[in-house]
């Protein structure tokens, strides 16, 4: 019985790590013994016999261990944290008032005025993007620079850094001691390489990017915010994989990339701070951020550079 | 309690789905495991917005904040395995101890190198 | 009634940072020209700042107004709310953004690489234009947007510097910060759920009708708790507070100067905002917040100093350092009282404007011991670049609080807020330990780098401090006198900022 269950906990066990199924006959080797990163040189200070003192042997015992004991207790505590947690917040949602209740709180004018009065206040055919859009503005404008922030952030993460290596290493060299010892990535080998003259890949995308092209401008114009500019990175992304990414790289660089994000996300901002209840303008500008940032992140990711 | 707890299900499932994110995104020592947990736990908490915002009559608030959230996620996401990637440059792994042994090992390498330097000048 | 002009600055500030932000990348990046764009821009919002500190002093009547963005009123729309606390807090945070970003000129463009230092300007910016409005808004959405654009942005400045251990500090903090945005956003929908509004103001009206009504105590608690675990994480109080010397040890001085003095506060402050417009001081106490808050601030106020005790790195010393002065802020807010939280505010200030100054100095120091931050290598160096060891001496003897310098000013104003207070033992037996403590690290520090070494090796020569680092010390140093000595019309300021928040 309880080899059962050890068996079944192994499986389970090896399920969630996402190990391979386990032979019949396997031999688990013994644990080999434990690198020692912390171990410094031994000193052979004592010439005569000399028992360890207990504080000689608690720093041995803490050069072993010390990772391990240092990990263990980080997964203890943070395992009851989360058990905490989740404990605390399962009492509390069993004790939340349901929004069909009347006395609910949340069951309050707002949603109503958005409902009733949405449509005529903003001239959105959709409720959903006539809030975010011209009720909560400000907010789809910090999400939009939100996604500005992590373009940069990664632009200048790997964009930046690959693209002129070289230059980097003659101007740093020789200022911070930490720089010499660095290793860096070989500049312009590509993470992920397949064969990219694949036929029915082509001929698909052939046909599907007109489409999905088409479908994004339709979406983007027709207020259903943000899948049109993701449906459009995904024509870009797909022209890339089908083809060549050379080829996506002849029209879309770094510099295009640039100008289209801080340009719409400007004219954004300035339609958000003269507002004139514009829905139509405020929509392209996100559209073609996220199109740019979703295209730009895929870009950066796979291939270290737009 | 109990009774509450079934007829709340959405609920339940969305925070035992965050929990269970939130979980991986501390334990796992694995980065890709560890961005994976933090999806799991925002998706999880628009699982709950959505659950307690659902209603046939009134729905829009958090769809709109649902929308806001999860372009943040996939900003946050996308930040993270950048560093992932510029971690996996330097190191040449994914699992974040072996990450700090190899780190302490070049600075002690380093500290070595410096110490040589200095007994040089000073002879 | 305030003009029209004053009425739209606390919009037209954030606004303008988000702009020059926007605008860089399109710039070219020859003569300098994002960084001077960033200084310009954050030199313009301490003045638009100051102005409407001014005009909100000089109204007469009300002290504070509410801006509404768009197109429609509060409850169905977006607001940022302005008082003399945010005009205050803005104008410190832009001072000591534009003096760190001068007075680190130099180390920046050495330890970021060129065709980098573009975007790094954008980053800076964003930052300031997230910490503005982390400081004006209204509504607690618009709060969470925006701590994510500071999240993303202050872990990419930490990660700007091409150095082995940069890239793993940065994921440290980065999941360290993810943790706390997620119970962030879970506390945002449990309260949303149970009040129904995300403006701040009346949100406190909605939980004002729960706790009188004696409902749903458990679930208010619980994301009360929660949220303040959020912010707490994210502010580097004590037992959340292992990724901070990574990430300061690691990274350039100007990054770790705008981490530890800016946006930790940013996110104080919101915490500060959440307890006192959102729940209310009153529910607060009744749901025994204040305390472990309190005993927190305590713990964070001696564990910081003994850290920072075991440390031979400067920075991360500093950075340990930083989280003691953490728990003073927490000590006040854990006051719950309007002279804890005017203290608190007043040590946020202080700690804004002094921290960056002894980041700059200790920057100054490594660079004339030959970038080496080993405590023990900043020996003499006092005599190869005497400004930045001015400022470190004075940035050390006023996080030790002697009088006279900015750090006195803000303890004595945390020890007369406790008078009146219960905890007036435990508040007094800390400030005094911690300062105790403080000094046993800091004054060895200074009396190092007063040593004369003689076995220097003299055939490294330091470049001596550019124009503008001596310039912004200067400044530095005639903020710190300037808050160690005038403070009190300050504090009174912060007080009626509090009342009125």
């Amino acid at each position: 019985m309880n080899e059962e269950i050890k068996a079944i906990w192994k499986s389970l066990f090896d399920w969630v790590m996402g190990n391979g199924p386990r032979p019949e006959n396997e031999v688990i080797p013994d644990e080999p013994p434990p690198d020692l990163p912390f171990t410094r040189k031994p000193k052979d200070k004592y010439s005569r016999f000399h028992e360890a003192t207990l504080k000689e042997r608690y720093n041995q015992w803490l050069e072993i261990h010390g990772l391990h004991m240092f990990s263990s207790l980080y997964s203890g505590i943070s395992v009851l944290t989360c058990i905490v947690i989740v404990s605390l917040l399962l009492a509390t949602v069993s004790e939340l008032p349901s929004l069909s209740d009347e006395r609910n709180l949340a069951n309050n004018e707002i949603i109503r005025r958005y409902v009733e009065r949405g449509g005529k206040e903003t001239g959105a055919q959709n409720i959903v993007a006539g809030l975010i859009l011209n009720y909560r503005a400000f907010n789809t404008f910090g999400e939009s620079a939100v996604l500005f922030t992590a373009a940069v952030s990664v632009l200048m993460l790997l964009g930046a850094s690959r693209r002129n290596n070289a230059d980097d290493e003659q101007s740093m060299k020789g200022n911070d001691s930490g720089k010499n010892f660095m290793q860096r990535g070989p500049p312009s080998v590509r993470l992920h390489t397949f064969r990219r003259d694949d036929a029915i890949l082509r001929g698909t995308a052939s046909i599907s990017i007109p489409v999905i092209l088409i479908m994004g401008c339709v979406i983007i114009i027709n207020g259903h915010l943000l899948s049109g500019g993701a449906i459009l990175s995904t024509a870009l992304i797909l022209c890339a994989n089908a083809y060549d990414f050379e080829r996506v790289h002849k029209f879309f660089n770094e510099q295009i990339f640039i100008t289209i994000t801080s340009t719409s996300l400007m004219i954004y901002a300035l339609s958000n701070i003269f507002n004139g209840g514009l829905i139509l303008l405020p929509n392209i500008c996100i559209g073609l951020i996220v199109a740019g940032t979703l295209y730009g992140f895929y870009a950066l990711l796979s291939e270290g550079e737009i | 309690m109990l009774e509450k707890l079934i007829l709340n299900h959405y609920e339940i499932a969305a925070v035992i789905l965050s929990g269970i994110g939130l979980m991986n995104l501390l334990l796992q020592r694995n980065l890709i495991r560890k961005i994976i947990g933090l999806n799991i736990m925002n998706t999880a908490v628009y699982l709950l917005f959505a659950a307690k915002g659902y209603n046939a009559e009134y729905p829009p608030v958090p769809a709109g904040l649902i929308l806001t959230g999860i372009v943040v996620t996939v900003s946050v996401t996308t930040f993270a395995l950048a560093l992932t990637l510029k971690l996996y440059e330097t190191y040449g792994t994914l699992n974040i101890d072996e990450a700090l042994m190899k780190m302490t090992l070049q600075q002690e390498e380093l500290e070595a190198k410096i110490e040589a330097q200095e007994e040089e000048l000073i002879s | 009634m305030i003009d029209s002009f004053a009425f739209n600055i606390p919009f037209i500030s954030i606004f303008l940072a988000m702009i020059a932000a926007i605008i860089t990348p399109l710039l070219p990046k020859q003569n300098r020209i994002p960084e001077n764009l960033s200084c310009c821009v954050i030199g313009i919002i301490g003045i638009l700042s100051a102005y409407l500190l001014y005009a909100l002093t000089n109204s007469g009547q009300s002290l504070s107004f509410n801006f509404k963005i768009g197109n429609f009123p509060v409850p169905y729309g977006n607001e940022l709310k302005a008082g003399p606390l945010e005009a205050v807090l803005s104008l410190f945070f832009s001072l000591s953004m534009l003096l760190s970003l001068t007075g680190n000129f130099s180390s920046t463009e050495e330890d970021i690489a060129p065709n980098r230092r573009q975007l790094f300007c954008v980053l800076v910016n964003l930052i300031m234009s997230s910490l503005l409005a982390m400081t004006y808004t209204n509504d607690i959405f618009t709060a969470y947007v925006f701590i994510e654009i500071s999240t993303i942005a202050a872990c990419s400045i930490v990660a700007v510097k091409e150095s082995p251990e940069t890239a793993r500090a940065a994921l440290r903090y980065l999941v360290m910060s993810l943790v706390g945005s997620g119970l962030i956003l879970i506390v945002i929908c449990l309260l949303y759920n149970l009040t129904g509004h995300l403006i701040m103001q009346n949100m406190h009206i909605a939980i004002q009708v729960l706790v009188s009504a004696k409902s749903y105590i458990m679930p208010l608690t619980v994301s009360l708790a929660l949220i303040t675990t959020g912010l707490a994480v994210k502010s580097a109080l004590y037992p959340f507070s292992f990724w901070l010397p990574d990430a300061h040890g690691s990274s350039t001085n100007l990054s770790s100067a705008i981490l530890s003095g800016l946006v930790l506060k940013g996110h104080i402050f919101l915490l500060i905002k959440i307890f006192y417009r959102v729940f209310g001081l009153d529910v607060i106490h009744a749901l025994r917040m204040d305390t472990v808050i309190f005993i927190l601030g305590l713990l964070a106020m001696i564990m910081g100093s003994v850290h920072a005790l075991r440390q031979t790195n400067v920075k991360r010393m500093i950075a340990w350092s930083s989280v003691a002065q953490v728990g003073y802020i927490f000590l006040g807010v854990g006051l719950n009282t309007t002279a804890g939280i005017a203290a608190a505010c007043l040590h946020i200030i202080v700690h804004a404007c002094v921290k960056p100054m002894l980041i700059t100095a200790a920057g100054g120091l490594s660079n004339a011991a030959g970038h080496k931050k080993g405590l023990h290598a900043l020996m003499g160096t006092f005599y190869s670049n005497v400004w930045a060891g001015l400022g470190f001496m004075a940035g050390a003897f006023s996080m030790m609080g002697i009088p006279a310098f900015a750090g006195f000013a803000s303890k004595l104003s945390l020890t007369m807020a406790s008078f009146d207070h219960p905890v007036i033992v435990w508040s007094l037996a800390a400030l005094a330990a911690s300062s105790v403590l403080n000094a046993l690290y800091y004054v060895p520090a200074v009396i190092v780098i007063l040593t004369h070494n003689k076995n220097m090796n003299n055939n490294f020569s330091a470049p001596p401090p550019t124009r503008l680092y001596k310039i912004s010390m200067t400044c530095f140093l005639a903020l710190n006198f300037y808050l160690g000595l005038f403070c009190m019309p300050l504090l009174r300021l912060i007080t009626r900022g509090v009342n009125v928040l």
